[in-house]
């Protein structure tokens, strides 16, 4: 029960520094990223190729990882996702699979078919007991992680000047650049940002997700359930969302293994079906 | 008699927009298919097994146009009724029910219901919910097909299928000549069905919806029956596809239900242009060419190229190659206009 409990919160956390960067784009943009998860896929290699190759510490590793998947968002940002802003959704979606499908062999010619894993640090593979059951450090430092970003997110959002310029441009886009908001440079460098946490997540949880060329693909769905339960343009509905989500996927696969992701894709519809704005969004 | 006129008004409105393109094809593409077809069979007649394959590909890509081009319903879960048809269609086979024609109207009818049902879950939500509905849907019916081993043999398939001769006289070739005449007549028929579809009241109500619901919706037009409808018969018709894979190849397997085929059958309506017919016949050839000369090159990675031109098409051609070739015809009648203004 508690193993359940423990490990559906570490894996919602890093559900959560995958998704969140989507959610933000979505609610801020209007813009369907379904390529997000190939940022998460690329902080996962570059830790992977550090290790492997240069021997880099894991904990350094975190950092370059984020990094890397923001430079590269900022770079495609710039390049291609402005193009696509202003066309409609099914343009978007179809333009992001182009993406998805891009990255998938991209990898699967650079690094193998293959599931790839990292050695952990000893020192993240102690266990400490808690309760009826031990934890090891490696679930601690992704829990903590995750929360200290979470916190650090949305004390950014309501805290600061740039949080507020979001929030205003995420209200409306049109009256935030007519009093002077630079909207693009601030969707750059918040789409960038996104792909950073997602790039993190992606090296963080090497361990939960696992990692193969098939990632963008096979996360797509749970990046979709975090927006779709949590809406978008807030940091609290996502991050209750991938919570959510991550204790009751690990519940179904620990009790029900034979219903296998079908409960997930399920809840999915049906939370879209009954509410298409999102559990948590804001009334309005 | 009401609605044919209401709809005429509301899609005249909607073309002047477009510059016709959503102008519905003709008898003119069911000779183009046969011509096409059968100058393919007595010219390439080693090709059979890829014309056929070709034919399945448009036709599926017709059910989706009808779906997306018609009634404006966008969808990336479509594979989840072509996957149905195959199953039912070679689960039927299996079970010793061998008579393709029936065996292929069963796929159709179960797909047909299946997207019926769907079809509710559809029509609250804009654009964005639809996607990730159909696409959740999808997903959901292939795992659960991966799941129910029992019945669809999971990862392994459907195997040993066979289909007694078409109408007693016929029998599945090694050449794959049954097949691809089999196909080709399904085609025809369908292409047929759908271009009378078109311009009957029902798809000039479908178009004015389209392009604009709540005008259609104020003119009379039952929006919600339109579309439930619509998506039915486009289901169906994807059934009847993934059936006549099924019996033609003799095999089924997971990956007729893959978001991957969902996601091509999208870029081929795309590449081809939507909503015209044309488009999802021309973008079949067109993408089926391709991948054989691009799977010839680079056999494991030819996905690279799928979304290349997927990423290539919505930047430079969002209207697809029907769109591009109307658009330089277009032109080249304001051209020719311009020129011969001054003389007159």
């Amino acid at each position: 029960m508690t193993t359940v409990l423990l490990d559906g919160i570490a894996y919602g956390m890093i559900l959560f520094l995958m998704a969140v960067g989507l959610s933000v784009t979505m609610g801020l943009m209007n813009l369907v990223n379904l390529a997000h998860g190939a940022f998460a896929m690329l902080g996962g290699y570059v830790t992977v190729v550090s290790i492997e190759r240069f021997g880099i510490s894991y904990f350094l590793c975190l950092p370059l990882a984020f990094l890397v998947a923001a430079i590269f968002g900022l770079v495609l940002e710039r390049l291609l996702y402005r193009r696509i802003y202003e066309r409609d959704h099914l343009d978007q979606v179809t333009f992001t699979i182009g993406l998805v499908f891009m990255a998938i062999a991209s990898a699967d010619w650079l690094m193998g078919a293959q599931q790839r894993l990292v050695e952990l640090p000893e020192l993240l593979r102690m266990r400490i007991p808690i309760l009826d059951t031990s934890l090891s450090l490696y679930r601690l430092l992704v829990i903590g992680v995750c929360a200290v970003l979470a916190l650090a997110l949305q004390l950014l959002l309501v805290r600061t000047r740039l949080g507020m310029q979001l929030r205003a441009a995420v209200d409306d886009r049109r009256v935030a650049r007519g009093l002077g908001i630079p909207v693009p440079r601030i969707f750059a460098a918040v789409f960038a940002f996104g792909c950073g946490l997602a790039g993190l997540a992606g090296a963080l949880g090497i361990e939960v997700l696992g990692l193969d060329p098939s990632f963008p693909l096979r996360w797509i769905v749970y990046f979709l359930l975090v927006v779709a339960v949590g809406g978008t343009g807030t940091v609290s509905g996502p991050f209750f969302a991938s919570l959510l989500l991550g204790i009751a996927d690990v519940a179904i696969r620990y009790w029900l293994p034979e219903l296998g992701a079908f409960a997930i894709y399920a809840v999915m519809v049906v939370v879209l079906v009954l509410r298409p704005h999102g559990l948590f969004a804001r009334a309005g | 008699m009401a609605d044919e006129r209401t709809a005429e008004i509301a899609v005249s409105g909607a073309e002047d927009r477009a510059f016709g393109l959503a102008e519905p094809a003709g008898i003119g593409l069911l000779w183009a298919i046969a011509l096409g077809a059968l100058g393919t069979a007595w010219f390439f007649p080693l090709h059979l097994a890829l014309a056929a394959d070709i034919l399945i590909l448009a036709l599926f890509a017709l059910s989706l146009d009808l779906v997306l081009g018609f009634a404006g319903i966008v969808s990336l879960g479509h594979a989840a009724f072509f996957g149905t048809g195959a199953y039912v269609a070679g689960l039927l086979a299996l079970a010793g029910w061998r008579e393709p024609l029936s065996g292929l109207l069963a796929a159709g009818v179960v797909a047909g219901l299946l997207g019926l049902v769907a079809s509710f879950l559809l029509l609250r939500g804009r654009d964005l919910s639809r996607l990730m509905v159909t696409l959740g849907l999808g997903m959901m019916l292939h795992e659960a097909a991966n799941k129910a081993a029992w019945l669809t043999g999971g990862a392994d398939g459907l195997q040993g299928i066979r289909i007694d001769p078409i109408a007693g006289l016929f029998a599945f070739d090694l050449f794959g000549r049954t097949a691809f005449f089999y196909s080709l007549s399904v085609t025809l028929l369908a292409v047929a069905l759908l271009v009378r579809l078109a311009t009957s009241p029902f798809g000039l109500a479908l178009r004015a919806i389209r392009a604009n619901a709540l005008r259609a919706r104020l003119l009379g037009i039952d929006v919600e029956r339109h579309l439930v409808i619509a998506h039915g018969l486009g289901a169906g018709l994807a059934g009847i596809a993934g059936g006549l894979l099924a019996q033609t190849t003799q095999f089924v397997s997971l990956d007729v239900l893959a978001f991957q085929r969902s996601a091509e059958v999208l870029l081929v309506l795309l590449l081809g242009g939507a909503g015209n017919l044309w488009g999802a016949v021309v973008g079949a050839v067109v993408f089926k060419l391709a991948h054989e000369t691009l799977a010839s090159i680079t056999v494991h990675y030819w996905t690279f190229w799928l979304g290349a031109m997927l990423v290539v098409l919505v930047l430079f051609a969002s209207d697809g190659m029907t769109g591009l070739a109307r658009q330089l015809a277009h032109r080249m009648r304001r051209r020719a206009g311009a020129r011969r203004a001054p003389g007159s």
